[in-house]
């Protein structure tokens, strides 16, 4: 039977108070002793929705929404970039879109994330990968699916992969994500 | 450029949380121990000061816009000039360089450099939510934004490369946290083994919790001064240690904020741009790398960071560093994650590229008489975090460049003992040290050489 936590998680939340203890009365004494008081913290709740915009990059996220994976190329050397550019960082000329969705494509880096950022908790362990693709010079950040991330192993570097399409695209990066070939 | 000399600093507790006081007032404590330590009074020296630079990374921790303002006008800095720099984890370490360049130019003699962060007001997985907000928001945060994960990524390549292992890694955590166990300042003063690193919880496989800093609330301020300022300061009755401590060298370098975009080069590209002359003078060494680049590596991908090689590279330059082992006796050098404490080694050549892991278990970047209740097959011959580095000190970013700062200084000064109240972390004769600020997983990185005169 596996051990309870030594101690309960800590949330924010509570009881509204409108009062809390102050001097009755105000004194020399008693203004020197407010010094000694604890803090108070309240909370401060913050939301925002941002209007996003994807800009040069928008082709990118309409392919994955046609099961297309796209990537930038400059057209006078060739460098490819598996995450899109809009241009080239040695040329400064606007690259070009090209189709690397049948691209032979293997893990370069990879780890099991088993904690994350508040909003990809709740999709923990979940693995991270960068994608290497023939031909192409540089990298794409995505997730690999398939596989069991308790059995983490330097032997997934240089796996074959296959791309993945979500069906309902959420024009997010991971409308693409990837699983052994 | 003029001589510059950073005579004097503080530091505040680094510790989880300070409801207690407001981040101006955690700065004012850093900044009042920095101009007690000359033996100033508070008006005197902000009479004489010229002006300041202010460094916090992010201000949602803060939800405050403009909160170095704030920090200037509760420090009675107003109206000197000022200004706030933000480059991620390497804030401090740019704030550092901006205070150099302030007096270095001429445009001051005396500038205080402050910076603080205090990541305590949001949970810690909201704060890794925060910070994942310094990767690019099209393409890498909406994939699974969490810091821990890209360091994880980049050291899993650093492992299959060179054959890196977790053991190694958590030698750094064994040292750093042990050193810090002598540091009052510390955020945790803990002895750990190599097993209560890997045995801790799992965060991004393969680095446990022991091999990950913490997040913190804290301050730091150092005072950077040219000659004629150390004059005016000493006019007026300041107490100013000798010998004093110089800023020889400062070196900068940047990369694609993207990790996938770094470029992959060849072994002459290698050669020719990246390493260092030592290197390049070395037969042996050259032949080494022809080998690795034979093996299939190529530079920096994502295992190195071609920043902190390239700030290292103008540092020593500047500051007339050939060897770095032999003419440096400590770094103080920005180890959020062990990974990229055994990555940095081979940054600023304190061993090749590949060489590491080893290094870091060789027992050459401990400190001498400590006890670590490892088997070292190596004395020490560089000390890296004596401090007890970010993974033990914490990380209050904007002021964790500056922390360094403070300690080096008092490690060149001989003060260690003074301001700890322990001598142990106190390098005998240190003459010259680094410090070291990095960002974003590689993007901004700052090198500077401090020296006793």
């Amino acid at each position: 039977m596996s051990k309870l936590p030594s101690k309960r998680p800590e949330t924010l939340g509570g009881y509204i108070v409108h009062n809390i203890p102050f001097p009755a009365e105000i004194t020399p004494e008693s203004l020197e002793w407010i010094k000694q008081m604890a803090p108070i913290q309240i909370e401060q709740p913050y939301q925002i929705t941002y209007l996003h915009s994807y800009a040069q990059d928008s082709p990118w996220f309409a392919a994955l929404t046609n099961k297309k994976l796209l990537a930038n190329q400059d057209a006078g050397s060739g460098y490819a970039y598996a995450t899109p550019r809009g241009h080239d960082m040695y040329s400064g000329d606007e690259t070009k879109w090209i189709d690397i969705t049948e691209k032979t494509a293997k893990i370069h880096a990879f780890t099991v994330c088993h904690f994350g950022s508040e909003e990809f908790l709740p999709e923990t362990p979940f693995v991270l990968i960068l994608v290497e693709f023939e031909g192409v010079n540089t990298l794409l950040l995505s997730r690999l699916v398939g596989i069991d991330p308790m059995e983490a192993t330097l032997d997934w570097i240089g796996m074959e992969l296959k791309p993945k399409f979500l069906r309902n695209s959420k024009l997010k990066p991971t409308d693409v994500y990837f699983a052994p070939a | 450029m003029r001589p510059v000399y950073a005579i004097s600093g503080g530091v505040s507790k680094f510790t989880k949380s300070r409801p207690d006081k407001t981040f101006g007032a955690i700065v004012k404590e850093a900044y009042d121990y920095a101009i007690d330590d000359i033996g100033l009074d508070f008006p005197t020296f902000t009479r004489l000061v010229d002006g300041s630079v202010a460094s916090y990374f992010s201000d949602h921790f803060t939800r405050q816009l403009m909160a170095g303002i704030m920090a200037q006008d509760y420090l009675g800095l107003v109206p000197k000039p000022s200004h706030r720099v933000e480059g991620g984890g390497a804030t401090g370490g740019l704030c550092f360089q901006e205070a150099w360049k302030s007096v270095a130019s001429g445009h001051m003699d005396i500038c205080a450099a402050y910076g603080f962060e205090t990541m305590s007001h949001v949970e810690t997985w909201k704060g890794n939510e925060f910070i994942a907000l310094a990767s690019d928001i099209s393409f890498d945060y909406p994939v699974g934004g969490f810091y821990s994960g890209y360091y994880a990524m980049m050291v899993t390549r650093h492992m299959k490369e060179y054959g890196t292992t977790v053991e190694q890694m958590a030698h750094v955590s064994v040292k750093n946290h042990i050193n810090a166990y002598f540091n009052p300042y510390a955020q945790k003063r803990n002895r750990y083994t190599i097993e209560d690193v890997r045995n801790s919880p799992m965060v991004a496989w393969p680095l446990t919790r022991l091999d990950i800093c913490v997040m913190s609330d804290g301050a730091a301020s150092t005072i950077l001064v040219s000659e004629e300022g150390l004059k005016k300061l000493e006019d007026e009755g300041a107490k100013i240690a000798r010998p004093l401590v110089k800023v020889t060298g400062i070196g900068r370098g940047t990369d694609a904020m993207r990790m996938s975009d770094r470029p992959h080069v060849d072994y002459d590209f290698f050669i020719e741009n990246y390493a260092t002359p030592q290197e390049k003078d070395s037969d042996e060494t050259l032949a080494y790398y022809k080998e690795l680049w034979d093996r299939g590596t190529r530079y920096p991908g994502v295992h190195s960071f071609r920043a902190g090689r390239t700030a290292g590279n103008m540092a020593y330059k500047h500051a007339g560093i050939y060897d770095p082992v032999k003419e440096l006796d400590f770094v103080e050098l920005h180890d959020a994650y062990t990974s990229s404490e055994i990555q940095t080694y081979e940054d600023l050549g304190l061993c090749r590229y590949g060489e590491g892991g080893e290094f870091a278990a060789s027992g050459e970047a401990f400190m001498p008489g400590v006890e670590y209740d490892l088997n070292l097959p190596k004395q020490p011959t560089i000390p890296v975090n004596p401090s007890g580095g970010l993974i033990a000190c914490g990380h209050p970013v904007g002021a964790t460049g500056l922390m360094q700062a403070v300690f080096a200084i008092w490690q060149l000064q001989g003060s260690v003992e003074q301001h700890f109240g322990d001598g142990t972390l106190q390098l005998k004769d240190a003459q010259r040290g680094a410090i070291h600020s990095h960002a974003g997983t590689g993007t901004y990185v700052t090198v500077s050489i401090l020296e006793r005169e």
